[in-house]
């Protein structure tokens, strides 16, 4: 890639001291992106419009928002009544949270079927289930700010969950909370969290494009790029593609907000947070279900009814490890996944798993939304069984015996040989 | 290069020595320095001192009749105190303690045999059980049921059954008379 010259004396005077222009123009406009991207390749740069949204919506809404617990749920009330358009920052914001989780799962699953997670983008898989943490930290902190009931009893509910740790448990429950309950300590720590964690996931970003550019996108076939004639640049070409997938997602999103905005919601949380009084059923925003699942899925004596260990593991323990396991591991799978070919197109035996796998984490969300009892509690003991026995043990395993198709020769002979001409028909 | 520290002071390897001693110590009393500047960030969340200040409360038990609960507040927490019936004691003494999951008697979790004081939070996620109204579900030992993941107490506020660890704990509490409680 030619280094470009600008006639410009101004942007030529500034790109001398800090070449600015010419990262973006390398990065931006030149950058060479394979060209076979299907569709599914929009939703990361959608899921980097939507935390633009969130910040500029969230910055907008602390203007009006105030942290205290006597206060809190009526300066929402106030947000949505009184402030000029508050009403509007207020929904888009409620389900551009939603949206962002929506997007973010497509966009994993995408990379778990085109095996984009394989060498050498191993860390930027990493960089991304780091993202996923923090945005999964971002939405339970903020959804405790409007101070409604499932406010109140979430985040009861969720820092409950580290006094599992032995000895320091209870301690550091307190030390979360910064009293002897979830109180005003708590919400001020929490809206201040709130407002940093998004700029921290922003340099997240910033870390997982910088991994990105260094060794290019993936793509459908998932094989090598091989030279120029396997390739676009960036603009015009996917500028303009991401561009109408945004205009797209925007009618949706833009259409649930204004049409449908609490169908996502929970009409729990418009009750004002009672520390004196449990709902009936505390059920977690939807991204979160499927966690939520796992976590109430183990029985008591789970470890030591099959007598691997010496010591008893309660159910909530177990549940406690299961639930922040199974998004950990996700960082090992680079290794746990043991074939060299990346897309599923060509592994007929791990595109049956990828299907199945997909199915069981929507049954996993299915389940943690009801009580877990009777035929829920055992499709969801199946579901969490089959969770890890698919990425611990399929995994590794099934290259072994899996029979993968002959992968084509390039990216422009694949398109080719399906007789699409080359390069000037594929735009 | 560390192993040469003591010897020759003017050659190369001195030189070299030196710099190592000193790049070793500045790194230590750096990391040293770190770790305590830590402690006041770590400290600062935990319960300020007017937090702390509000941590007891006395209670008139006059009003309350045998066999009636009532839920008080003590650290922003529930307090259940229960004036248990002739036979809620005898339930809560007549279990085998091998029976349960967290083994305690009942005479070890009271005071007085009348006076349950717990406080009203499951030991499994933290939400507060019904029971404590009349014409709320009891669960199925007569004590207390948790609709969050359905965790069921016995008179004794002991787990019998479902995903809690533990009996209710027990706050810190006298009387000080035979009416008037203290709790903290
Ligand atoms: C990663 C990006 C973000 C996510 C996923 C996120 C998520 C959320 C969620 C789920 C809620 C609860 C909405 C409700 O039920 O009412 C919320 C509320 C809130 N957020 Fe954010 N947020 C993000 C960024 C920000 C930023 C950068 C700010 C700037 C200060 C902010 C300020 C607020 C405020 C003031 C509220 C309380 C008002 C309300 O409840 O609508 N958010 N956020
Ligand atoms: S919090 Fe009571 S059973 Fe889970």
């Amino acid at each position: 890639m030619a280094t470009p010259t600008w006639n410009n004396p101004v942007i030529k005077w500034v790109d001398d001291r800090l070449p600015i222009f010419t990262f973006v123009q390398h990065s931006a406009i030149d950058y060479p992106t394979p060209k076979n991207l299907n569709y599914w390749w929009n939703f990361g740069s959608l899921a980097g419009v939507i935390l633009v949204i969130m910040i500029a919506t969230g910055i907008f809404l602390s203007f009006n928002y105030t942290a205290h617990v006597d206060m809190a749920f009526d300066s929402v009330e106030r947000i949505m009544r009184d402030v000029n358009y508050g009403w509007m920052f207020r929904y888009i914001h409620m389900n551009g949270g939603t949206m962002f989780f929506l997007i973010i799962y497509i966009h994993i699953f995408r990379g778990m079927y085109y095996g984009s997670y394989k060498a050498p983008r191993e860390l930027l898989w990493i960089i991304g289930v780091f993202i996923f943490l923090a945005m999964m930290a971002t939405a339970f902190v903020g959804y405790v700010l409007p101070w409604g009931q499932m406010s109140f009893w979430g985040a009861t509910v969720i820092t409950n969950l580290f006094s599992v740790i032995p000895f320091v448990g209870n301690d550091i429950v307190t030390w979360l909370w910064g009293g002897f309950s979830v109180d005003n300590p708590t919400l001020n720590r929490f809206f201040s969290l709130h407002y940093l964690l998004p700029f921290i996931i922003f340099a997240l970003v910033f870390l997982h494009l910088w991994a990105l550019h260094t060794h290019k996108s993936n793509n459908p076939l998932g094989i090598e790029v091989k030279g120029d004639q396997d390739e676009l640049p960036f603009h015009p070409y996917y500028t303009i593609k991401d561009l109408y997938g945004l205009g797209v997602f925007m009618i949706f999103f833009m259409g649930v907000t204004f049409f449908a905005p609490n169908f996502f919601g929970e009409p729990e949380n418009y009750l004002p947070a009672n520390p004196m009084v449990t709902p009936a059923a505390i059920v977690p925003e939807w991204y979160f279900l499927p966690y939520y699942a796992i976590l109430r899925a183990t029985p008591d004596n789970f470890v030591d009814a099959w007598g691997i260990l010496p010591v008893i593991i309660d159910a909530k323990t177990s549940g406690v490890i299961l639930m922040f396991a199974s998004i950990l591991l996700l960082c090992l799978l680079p290794w746990l996944d043991r074939s060299k070919v990346r897309s599923a197109t060509f592994r007929p035996i791990y595109k049956q798993l990828y299907w199945i796998f997909l199915a069981d984490c929507l049954v996993l969300g299915w389940i943690g939304a009801n009580p877990p009892e009777g035929m829920m509690l055992l499709i969801g003991r199946i579901a969490t069984f089959w969770y890890f026995f698919h990425l611990l043990i399929l995994l590794p395993l099934v290259p072994y015996w899996e029979k993968t198709k002959e992968l084509p020769e390039s990216i422009s002979a694949a398109v080719t040989a399906n007789g699409e001409g080359s390069k000037e028909t594929s735009s | 290069m560390a192993d040469s520290a003591v010897t020759s002071e003017d050659g190369q390897d001195g030189e070299e020595t030196r710099r190592d001693f000193l790049l070793i110590s500045t790194v230590s009393v750096g990391a040293v320095g770190a770790a305590l500047a830590a402690w006041p960030f770590i400290d600062l969340m935990n319960p300020s001192k007017d937090v702390l200040a509000l941590a007891s409360t006395e209670l008139d038990l006059s009003g309350i009749e045998v066999g009636q609960a009532i839920t008080a507040i003590w650290r922003g927490k529930p307090i259940f105190i229960r004036r248990r019936t002739a036979s809620e004691v005898d339930a809560a003494k007549n279990v085998k303690l091998a029976e349960l999951k967290d083994p305690q008697s009942d005479a070890d979790r009271v005071q007085k045999p009348e006076w349950l004081v717990l406080i009203g939070i499951c030991t499994h996620l933290g939400c507060i059980p019904v029971g404590n109204k009349s014409g709320q579900t009891k669960g199925e030992f007569g004590g207390w049921f948790c609709p969050c993941h359905g965790s069921h107490y016995d008179t004794s506020g002991r787990i019998r059954k479902g995903p809690a660890p533990r009996n209710f704990e027990i706050p810190p509490y006298k009387f000080l008379s035979d009416t008037t409680l203290f709790i903290g």
